[in-house]
């Protein structure tokens, strides 16, 4: 009788594990999926994501940096190269003595740790959340004025919710 | 006027509208799986081509078609190459007799309905082993080889339980014509699920290994045997191998739902005869999705524990169901 009673014991305990992980895939048919539609719906990053840098403006179109490369001296990484010269008065760049004439980062040595930020006297260099940086050239990736001075809408949150907005009057909350 | 008899010329539209809906389902099932998989383990599935993934299957053929085909420096030319024609051949062979639904004159919709219409079928799936089998001898690879082979063992272990757990059917109905079967169900109002509930379970386990579904899919187990039996097949010949692996998988789920389940018997099809090939169509959909909903939950059978399973489980079991139903049927009488 012995060989009967095991018999079905093992049956009934194959059953039981074969219910228990149908029940458990069946579970996971109907759970919020992990993978992000991603260029289609936007990827859900942290509010103080670090990404792409921007060098901001006043609202008068006045650049902020005044060329002091004190972001420069700060970068672990020396992925920062600026070149400062002297505003002329009748067309200032920026609202101060100087301006940041040339500036560059080099993104592929960027480690984006956000010190260039904390160095920054005026707050002109932030670090936005964009972060889809893949390009086909190393050339490309070192991200001259023409790439870093821009006020997209996208980078404009990041403009509005900075410290800036306390420290600077003339950057609208 | 044409030389073939009209007989002949209806036999072959028939025909091939029903591959062609049938290698439809084929195209739509692989993508239904491929979205099924991904939800259960959290992904999306494919959702690039078209909307939500539909387009798919079409650009699977195109690649499939576009790639290169290699052939194996050593490999056994005509046999390599009439493999893969001899599984899908075998795997349609089967349609000819599955009865879709009811005509509202009472005559079943199918190609043909012959009296030993389950012994057809099986006999089908029994020769549908010689496409892998020789796809794996002909390759001239120790992976193809190997794969041919758990796949001839499987099969042959795996086909006695299922030859087995289909005579209680048809013993209850008294005939082997399929649609004898579905309308003995029909006329006693039960599905023989319910009575021959071990049967039914024995069937849909001995189907998973004969069309090598996981959790028996040693013959293409990736992680010891590269891809099994089709692993020097590419291109076209390759894709004729998933085309036959998928219409099995169509097969077995509409014999279940014939021998078990009550073919197209459902609610209202009294009043509306047409209405069975929908509930068969829906019942076979189901079973396609639990087939699928096994292979994300369960890992593969070590291959010594599948031949146990196999022998010393399945094939007593049954057995002992046929003794039973036997017994029972003799009791009961002539009804």
């Amino acid at each position: 009788m012995s060989f009967i009673v095991n018999g079905l014991r093992f049956v009934a305990n194959a059953a039981t594990g074969l219910v228990i992980g149908m029940v458990t895939t069946m579970k996971y048919l109907w759970t919020k999926k992990a993978t992000i539609d991603y260029p289609r719906k936007p990827f859900p990053h942290a509010e103080r994501f670090r990404g792409v840098h921007e060098l901001r403006k006043y609202d008068d179109g006045l650049e902020r940096c005044i060329g002091c490369e004190l972001c420069a001296v700060a970068c672990p990484a020396n992925a920062i190269t600026v070149i400062g010269a002297e505003n002329d008065p009748a067309a200032p760049v920026s609202p101060g003595e100087r301006y940041g004439y040339r500036y560059e980062i080099d993104m592929l040595r960027c480690i984006f740790c956000g010190w260039c930020e904390e160095a920054c006297p005026t707050d002109a260099i932030v670090l936005t959340p964009r972060f889809d940086l893949a390009d086909f050239t190393r050339q490309r990736l070192v991200y001259g004025k023409d790439k870093l001075v821009v006020r997209d809408p996208f980078t404009q949150h990041m403009a509005n919710t900075e410290s800036a907005v306390e420290t600077d009057p003339g950057v609208a909350p | 006027m044409s030389h073939f008899p009209d007989w002949a010329i209806i036999l072959a539209v028939k025909s091939g509208v029903l591959i062609f809906i049938v290698v439809t389902a084929f195209a739509y099932l692989m993508l239904l799986e491929r979205k099924m998989l991904g939800w259960f383990q959290l992904r999306l599935g494919p959702t690039w081509c078209g909307p939500w993934g539909l387009m798919q299957p079409a650009a699977d053929a195109i690649k499939l078609v576009l790639k290169e085909d290699l052939t194996p420096a050593g490999a056994d030319l005509f046999i390599y190459k009439i493999a893969p024609a001899l599984a899908v051949l075998t795997a349609l062979l089967a349609y000819a007799v599955i009865p879709f639904g009811w005509l509202p004159d009472g005559t079943p919709i199918a190609i043909a309905s012959p009296n030993v219409g389950i012994l057809f079928v099986l006999a089908a799936g029994a020769v549908g082993v010689y496409g892998i089998a020789l796809g794996g001898w002909a390759s001239q690879s120790k992976w193809s080889l190997l794969g041919g082979i758990r796949s001839t063992a499987q099969l042959i272990s795996y086909e006695l339980a299922m030859g087995l757990s289909i005579i209680p059917v048809v013993m209850l109905a008294g005939t082997t014509s399929l649609a004898g079967i579905v309308a003995a169900q029909s006329a006693h109002h039960l599905w023989y699920i319910i009575p021959l509930f071990i049967p039914a379970w024995i069937y849909g386990v001995t189907a998973l290994a004969e069309t090598n579904r996981a959790p028996f899919d040693l013959p293409e187990a990736e992680t010891e045997l590269v891809a099994g039996f089709h692993t020097e097949y590419s291109s076209l010949r390759f894709g004729t191998f998933f085309v036959a692996e998928y219409i099995n998988m169509i097969t077995v789920s509409a014999i279940r739902t014939l021998l078990f389940f009550g073919g197209g018997d459902g609610p209202w099809v009294a009043q509306f005869p047409l209405l069975t090939v929908v509930w068969f169509l829906v019942k076979v959909g189901i079973m396609l999705f639990i087939m699928i909903w096994w292979r994300a939950t369960l890992p593969r059978l070590r291959y010594d524990r599948l031949m146990t399973f196999g022998w010393k489980f399945l094939l007593p079991t049954s057995v002992a169901c046929v003794i039973i139903v036997a017994g029972v049927v003799a009791a009961m009488g002539n009804r």
